[in-house]
C-alpha cells in the first residue's frame, strides 16, 4: 500500500506536507492519552510526565498484560483508537501546552481543535476504528507507563511503533477538516431523504 | 454432578463464552460486513474494510479481543423456571465476568459512579448488567452476552415525543442522531430503535433490537416496512465505513415496540458498531449446550 512513513520527532515541514485525506504511517514513539490525561494536564494543570513536543499522542485505552518473563514490563494485547471528539474540550490547550504535532484517534474533531491545529501546526489523523489487533501488531515495545493510577485504559502508555497505520489525515494545519466536511454532506443529503420517508409513515390513523 | 460442581462448571462455560464473544464476531455480522464490503467502490472504503477484515482474521488467529474496548458486559437471559441453577444465576454471571476478564484478558471498564474509581475487574455496582425473562415450565437457559463499548454507546438517546409528531418525528430523531453522533461510533452501525409509551421502555427496547439476528424483521408488517425505509434512507446518505463516505451506511435497522400511552410516543435509540460483539448460547437442563450465534464454535 502506498503512503509515506513519518518518524518522531516529526518536523514542521513533514507536518506541513500533510493534507486532509492523505494516507500515511508512523514510526517512532507513540503515547496514549485520553479523557483523564487531558483533564489532568489542562483542568488540573499537572505537568506531563513525558516530553510530547514534536511527538504523537494516541487517543486510545488499550488492553495491556504484564509480561511473565519480565515483571513490570507490559505487552499490548489490543489497542485501537477511541472517539477523539471526547477530547474536543481540551485538545486546543493540550496542543499549546505540550507541543504535540500529531493526534491520532477515531472520528472527527471540532472547530476548537481545528484552530489548535492551525495555531500549533499539528495534525489530527484517524486509525481505522475497532482495528485493535492490527494496531497492536504495529507496536514493537511498550517502553513505559505513566499515571497508571488512572487505570489501564486511561494511563499513558509509552510505546515504540513501526509503520503504525494506515492513518488518514482528518485535520491539517491549513484548517481543513475532513469529518466536518462529511458531516455537512450527510446533513444536506439527509433533508430530501427524510422528507421522502415522511410521506409514507403517517401511521397515526392506522395503515389502510 | 453436585450443585456446587455444576455451578463452578457453568461459571467456567459462561466465562469461555464471554471470552469467545470478545474475540470472534458472530456469523451474521461477518456475513453482513462481507456484503457491505462488496458494495463499496471508493479508496477510503476499501482501505477501511481491508483493515477491518485483516483485524477480524488476526483476532481469530491470535485469539485476541477484536476491539480493545470490550465494553461493559451485559447479559440478557431467558431462563426456564426449572433451570437447575436459576437461583444462582446472578452470582454465576458475575463470577464468569471476573474469570473472563482475567483469562481473555478483557479491558477494565467498570468505573464506580461517585467514587470515580475503576474496579479493575469489570464487576461493579449492578455490573455486569443482567436482565432476565422467565420461560414457564422449561429447564433451559438462553443467554446473550453483549459488550457495550463506549464509542457505540455514545450515540444512545431516548426522548418522549408528543404523539402528533408522529412516526415522522421518530424518523427525524433517528436520522439526526445517526448522521452526527453515529459517524464517530465505528460505522457501519446496527441501529436499534425502541418505540413505547415511556422513556425507559423505549430505551430498553432499543437495546433489545440490537440483539436480534441481522436480517430479521419486525413482527408487525408496518414495523418491518418502517425498518426497511429507515435502512434504505440511511444507506442513501452514504456514511461509509468509519464515516469516511461510501455507498452504504448501516448493517441494519431493527425496531422493537411496546404498546404506548395515547398521549406519549417515546423513542429510544441504541447503536452497535461494526465490531458487534453479541453472542447467544443455549444451555439445557443437563447443562449440555450449543452456541446459536457462532455455528460449530468450540468453547
Ligand atoms: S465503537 Fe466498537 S469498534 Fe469502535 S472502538 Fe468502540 S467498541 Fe471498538
Amino acid at each position: 500500500m502506498s503512503g509515506k512513513t513519518l518518524t518522531t520527532p516529526i518536523s514542521d515541514q513533514e507536518i506541513e506536507s500533510l493534507s486532509v485525506g492523505d494516507i500515511f504511517y508512523l514510526s517512532g514513539h507513540l503515547i496514549t492519552g485520553r479523557d483523564d490525561v487531558h483533564q489532568r494536564v489542562i483542568k488540573q494543570g499537572l505537568e506531563l510526565p513525558v516530553d510530547l513536543s514534536g511527538g504523537a499522542i494516541f487517543h486510545a485505552g488499550p488492553i495491556m498484560q504484564q509480561r511473565t518473563d519480565e515483571p513490570g514490563k507490559y505487552e499490548v494485547i489490543s489497542i485501537g483508537p477511541t472517539t477523539s471528539m471526547r477530547m474536543e474540550k481540551y485538545e486546543k490547550e493540550f496542543i499549546e501546552k505540550t507541543g504535540v504535532r500529531l493526534i491520532i484517534g477515531k472520528g472527527g474533531m471540532g472547530p476548537k481543535t481545528t484552530e489548535g491545529c492551525v495555531n500549533g501546526r499539528a495534525v489530527h489523523a484517524v486509525f481505522p476504528g475497532g482495528c485493535a489487533v492490527l494496531a497492536a501488531r504495529c507496536v514493537e515495545e511498550v517502553e513505559d507507563v505513566k499515571w497508571l493510577d488512572l487505570g489501564m485504559p486511561e494511563a499513558m502508555w509509552v510505546m515504540r511503533v513501526r509503520r503504525f497505520g494506515p492513518l488518514i489525515v482528518s485535520i491539517d494545519i491549513r484548517g481543513n477538516n475532513l469529518f466536518e466536511h462529511n458531516r455537512k454532506l450527510f446533513e444536506e443529503r439527509k433533508i430530501p431523504i427524510v422528507g421522502e420517508i415522511c410521506k409514507h409513515v403517517d401511521y397515526l390513523h392506522g395503515p389502510e | 454432578m453436585k450443585l456446587q460442581d455444576q455451578k463452578e462448571w457453568l461459571v467456567d462455560r459462561v466465562a469461555r463464552f464471554t471470552e469467545y464473544s470478545a474475540k470472534h464476531l458472530p456469523d451474521d455480522v461477518r456475513e453482513r460486513l462481507r456484503a457491505l464490503r462488496a458494495s463499496e467502490t471508493t479508496e477510503f472504503a476499501r482501505i477501511i474494510y481491508d483493515a477491518m477484515f485483516d483485524n477480524i482474521e488476526k483476532a481469530d488467529e491470535l485469539s485476541r479481543p477484536v476491539c480493545q474496548d470490550t465494553g461493559i458486559i451485559q447479559f440478557f437471559a431467558r431462563v426456564g423456571t426449572r433451570f437447575p441453577l436459576i437461583d444462582r444465576l446472578e452470582e454465576i454471571l458475575r463470577d464468569a465476568v471476573l474469570l473472563a476478564t482475567r483469562r481473555a484478558p478483557l479491558r477494565h471498564n467498570a468505573v464506580e459512579v461517585f467514587d470515580e474509581k475503576n474496579t479493575g475487574n469489570n464487576v461493579g455496582f449492578r455490573i455486569p448488567w443482567i436482565e432476565t425473562e422467565l420461560i414457564p415450565e422449561s429447564d433451559i437457559l438462553e443467554l446473550c452476552v453483549y459488550m457495550a463499548g463506549g464509542g457505540c454507546s455514545l450515540p444512545g438517546i431516548a426522548e418522549v415525543l408528543m404523539p402528533l409528531e408522529g412516526y415522522e418525528g421518530v424518523v427525524r430523531f433517528v436520522f439526526d442522531r445517526i448522521t452526527t453522533y453515529g459517524i464517530n461510533a465505528c460505522p457501519p452501525l446496527l441501529v436499534g430503535i425502541g418505540i413505547a409509551g415511556s422513556v425507559e421502555v423505549a430505551a430498553k427496547l432499543s437495546k433489545k433490537a440490537l440483539l436480534r439476528p441481522l436480517g430479521s424483521r419486525n413482527e408487525n408488517p408496518t414495523g418491518a416496512d418502517l425498518e426497511r425505509r429507515i435502512e434504505e434512507g440511511l444507506n442513501k446518505i452514504g456514511i461509509g465505513p468509519g464515516g469516511l463516505t461510501g455507498n452504504m451506511s448501516v448493517m441494519g435497522v431493527h425496531i422493537e415496540q411496546a404498546a404506548r400511552h395515547p398521549a406519549t410516543l417515546a423513542v429510544g435509540l441504541s447503536t452497535g458498531c461494526w465490531a458487534h460483539r453479541r453472542a447467544w448460547i443455549r444451555f439445557h437442563g443437563d447443562l449440555s449446550y450449543e452456541m446459536l450465534s457462532h455455528k460449530g464454535a468450540e468453547l
